[in-house]
């Protein structure tokens, strides 16, 4: 990367002096540790999308395509693995926390510098080690990514050291969550109130404390499998008094609040973008902030609804069904607040824009789906079917995964100075668009009809949608390639990006494009709020 | 243009405080599954609460809270400039960690002789609500032991800083963050000693 000529005014590429590698990955600024997260979860999102693709190979036609189902069980458990741990829930506090939040609230880095380059060191040791699980013992988990018992406890593979680099993945984001909120307490500028601070700050303040609260339970979980299948604990095995159902209430306990991990900081990229890209200053932020919060904490009370079928009782299966609808308040909230803020914008539909637009209606999609799911009596019928499997992958990937091709949109540009190719972007969107629809609407779709998830046949019936899903798959990839092939080529070589194009109000947007190393040159004073762009000197 | 690094000692007190909520919240695990457990086999659990050493663990009770006055002892001393004191008093708080450990080793020892440990045919052959209880009982002390190992061995270090004169009166966050986390290794003790060897 420092190879690359960059823009000649000193900025973080070179004002410390320090040149190679080791300038990288022993450095403490948040810029830098920033761009290493990125750099680190964009690959890792890769390689899921390529065993994403094999699996949709595998099940284009009925039978056996190119991989039997030892194969095909590894496949979806280690893309699983990687798309969770690795890529969604350090990408966005990782990436573009790492980058924009100090900028944000004024700072000249994190609370703690050193340990936040810890956390991705941390990050790539349990990266290493689950990559490790591949390729030897028994071979890849075949379990799933949710390692249920009692299978986990028994199969031959390479379960313990998967679980164990989960776990050390784990503790980097308890320490990521624990930097931030610091940081956040302790260092906005002066002027910079809890009312002013952007509202993609809010959502990574409140996801930080999920992932404070939530992540211990998950190490302990690990943990606890990692006992059992290398001491025989049997806290999990009914023929020594165990309970595997308390596996199921461990693991959700954490990975449904993990989901919030993955969608709060997403629908902050999408607040920030919104305003910006229709020259309106955010309808209802208080209220924005206020839903982060509140589906954070919502959020951490309904891990039942994943265990409908597991046979809890019907009475806590009815207060999980619950609790489950109340989410979507806050949720809604947060979609009628976007819309009402586009409504009479002048609206300028460039990438950013295209994206923060898609996620909405796909995150919508996924959301509504989450309902039907959520309430018990039909869940019955589509619970482990495609239909699950499409559902997740409109939230997270339609929601999630397209604001993080959203956020790479708007704010890379300025940490390199240049800036991509408007037209193969939004040709790149569309077609992701287009594919990414045929390849999940089809697959809810066989969910409702009954095909199973997690199977490498089906039935013959099932076959023309499964045909029309693996198509998509290739469309939604190639329009991956020419947004990322035209996004990088114009970070390095694209024209100049000045300081702020966009129009933006908040604080990244006041300073030099790339920043420099101290980010200010003095301790800003903030004066106005997030979005007021009359005050930031916009017409 | 390098401004001077920048000290926050109410952040850094904080952040520590953050980090030993979410230790807690891992040995909350392990309690909720004991609660369950409890609910689900009360008989059971009485009896094997009864096969427990009291001795072992009154004497780690003991050990523990000594440690934690030393550790608070030692924070004071800095305050008032006590080098020689301080590390004195961190040395006695190491010290007792390790006779904790050894206590520990005895106590896992004895119970390892009678066949009590995970997986062992006499477990194996018993009421299946003893199997679980002693499970738990083996996990809840061995991560509380490797707590133990790591805050001695935070100690440890904080102790070398004290010495190379990096902790004094003006900056002793360091050694007020080693207590820290040294009492909630005695706190998580607090908890495990009387459910396990007390209230079956
Ligand atoms: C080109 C993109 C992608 C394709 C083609 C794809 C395809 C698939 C397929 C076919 C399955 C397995 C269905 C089955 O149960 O048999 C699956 C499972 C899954 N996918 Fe994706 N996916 C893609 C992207 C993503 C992304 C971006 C994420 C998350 C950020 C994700 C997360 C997951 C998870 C968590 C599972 C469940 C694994 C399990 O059952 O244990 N996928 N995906």
């Amino acid at each position: 990367m420092s190879m690359v000529e960059r823009p000649a005014t000193s900025s973080f590429w070179n004002d410390t002096g320090k040149t190679g590698i080791a300038a990288w990955i022993f450095s403490t600024d948040h810029k830098r540790i920033g761009l290493l997260y990125f750099y680190s979860v964009l690959g890792f999102f890769l390689v899921g999308v390529l065993l994403g693709l094999l699996l949709r190979i595998e099940l284009m036609a009925p039978g056996r395509t190119i991989m039997g189902p030892q194969t095909y069980n590894a496949l979806f458990t280690v893309h699983g693995v990687v798309m969770i741990f690795l890529f969604i829930i350090p990408g966005f506090p990782g990436a573009f926390g790492n980058l924009l939040m100090p900028i944000q609230i004024g700072a000249r880095d994190v609370a703690f510098p050193r340990l936040n380059l810890l956390s991705w060191w941390l990050y790539m040791i349990g990266a290493a080690t689950i990559l490790t699980a591949l390729f030897t013992g028994g071979g890849p988990p075949d379990t799933g990514w949710t390692f249920y018992v009692p299978f986990s406890a028994r199969t031959g593979t390479n379960v313990s050291l998967a679980v164990l680099g989960v776990f050390i993945v784990g503790f980097s984001s308890i320490l990521t969550g624990v930097n931030f909120v610091t940081t956040i307490h302790r260092l906005r500028a002066e002027g910079m109130t809890w009312g002013r601070l952007p509202l993609f700050v809010w959502s990574l303040y409140a996801t930080a404390w999920v992932q404070i609260l939530a992540t211990p339970i998950l190490g302990i979980t690990l943990v606890l499998i990692i006992a059992e299948r290398l001491l025989g604990t049997g806290l999990f095995d009914p023929g020594r008094g165990g309970d595997p159902l308390m596996y199921q209430h461990l693991f959700w306990i954490y990975s449904h609040p993990a989901v919030y991990i993955m969608i709060l900081p997403a629908m902050g990229v999408v607040t920030e973008i919104i305003p910006v890209f229709s020259r309106k200053p955010i309808f209802g932020y208080k209220m924005i902030a206020f839903s982060s919060l509140a589906i954070a904490a919502a959020g951490s009370l309904v891990w039942g609804h994943h265990m409908y079928t597991s046979g809890m009782s019907d009475n806590a299966v009815l207060v999980f069904s619950f609790l489950t609808f109340i989410v979507a308040i806050p949720s809604a909230i947060k979609v009628f607040n976007w819309v009402s803020t586009l409504y009479k914008g002048s609206i300028s539909l460039e990438a950013p824009m295209l994206f923060a637009l898609s996620f909405i209606l796909l995150f919508s999609i996924g959301g509504l789906a989450g309902l039907i799911l959520g309430a018990a009596a039909t869940d019955i019928h589509v619970h482990d079917t495609h239909f699950v499997v499409g559902h997740f992958h409109y939230v997270i990937f339609g929601g999630s995964g397209f604001a993080f091709l959203g956020a790479m949109h708007y704010w890379l540009p300025k940490f390199y100075g240049r800036r991509y190719a408007e037209k193969p972007a939004v040709v790149g969107w569309a077609m992701m668009f287009v594919g990414f629809n045929i390849l999940y609407f089809s697959m809810m779709v066989l969910g409702m009809k009954g095909m199973p998830r997690r199977y490498y046949d089906y039935l013959p019936e099932f076959a023309p949608l499964n045909l029309a899903s693996t198509i998509g798959s290739w469309i939604l990839a190639a329009g991956l390639v020419l947004l990322l092939v035209n996004l990088f080529r114009g970070l390095f070589r694209g024209e100049p990006f000045g300081n702020n194009p966009w129009g933006g109000a908040t604080l990244e947007w006041a300073i030099p494009t790339p920043p420099s190393t101290e980010n200010f040159e003095q301790d800003p004073v903030v004066t106005h709020g997030p979005y007021d762009f009359k005050r930031a000197g916009m017409p | 243009m390098s401004r001077p690094p920048h000290r926050d000692y109410a952040g850094a007190k904080l952040g520590m405080w953050l980090f030993l909520f979410t230790e807690l919240i891992l040995f909350g695990g392990l309690f909720l599954l004991y609660a369950v457990y409890l609910a689900r086999y009360p008989h059971e659990f009485a009896a094997a609460g009864r096969e427990m050493h009291l001795a072992f663990g009154v004497a780690n009770t003991v050990i523990l809270i000594t440690s934690s006055l030393l550790a608070a002892m030692a924070v004071t001393a800095v305050q008032r400039d006590d080098r020689r004191t301080t590390l004195a008093l961190l040395g006695g708080t190491i010290l007792c960690a390790a006779i904790f450990l050894v206590d520990k080793y005895l106590e896992w020892g004895a119970e390892i002789g009678r066949g009590i440990y995970p997986d062992s045919p006499r477990l194996a052959a018993g009421p299946p609500g003893e199997s679980v209880f002693f499970s738990l009982y083996y996990l809840t002390t061995g991560l509380h032991g490797l707590h133990v190992l790591i805050g001695g061995a935070l100690l440890a270090v904080v102790a070398a800083r004290v010495k190379r004169g990096a902790i004094h009166p003006g900056d002793y966050v360091w050694l007020e963050n080693g207590a820290l986390y040294w009492h909630l290794v005695d706190l998580i003790w607090i908890f495990i000693f009387p459910l396990y060897y007390l209230v079956l």
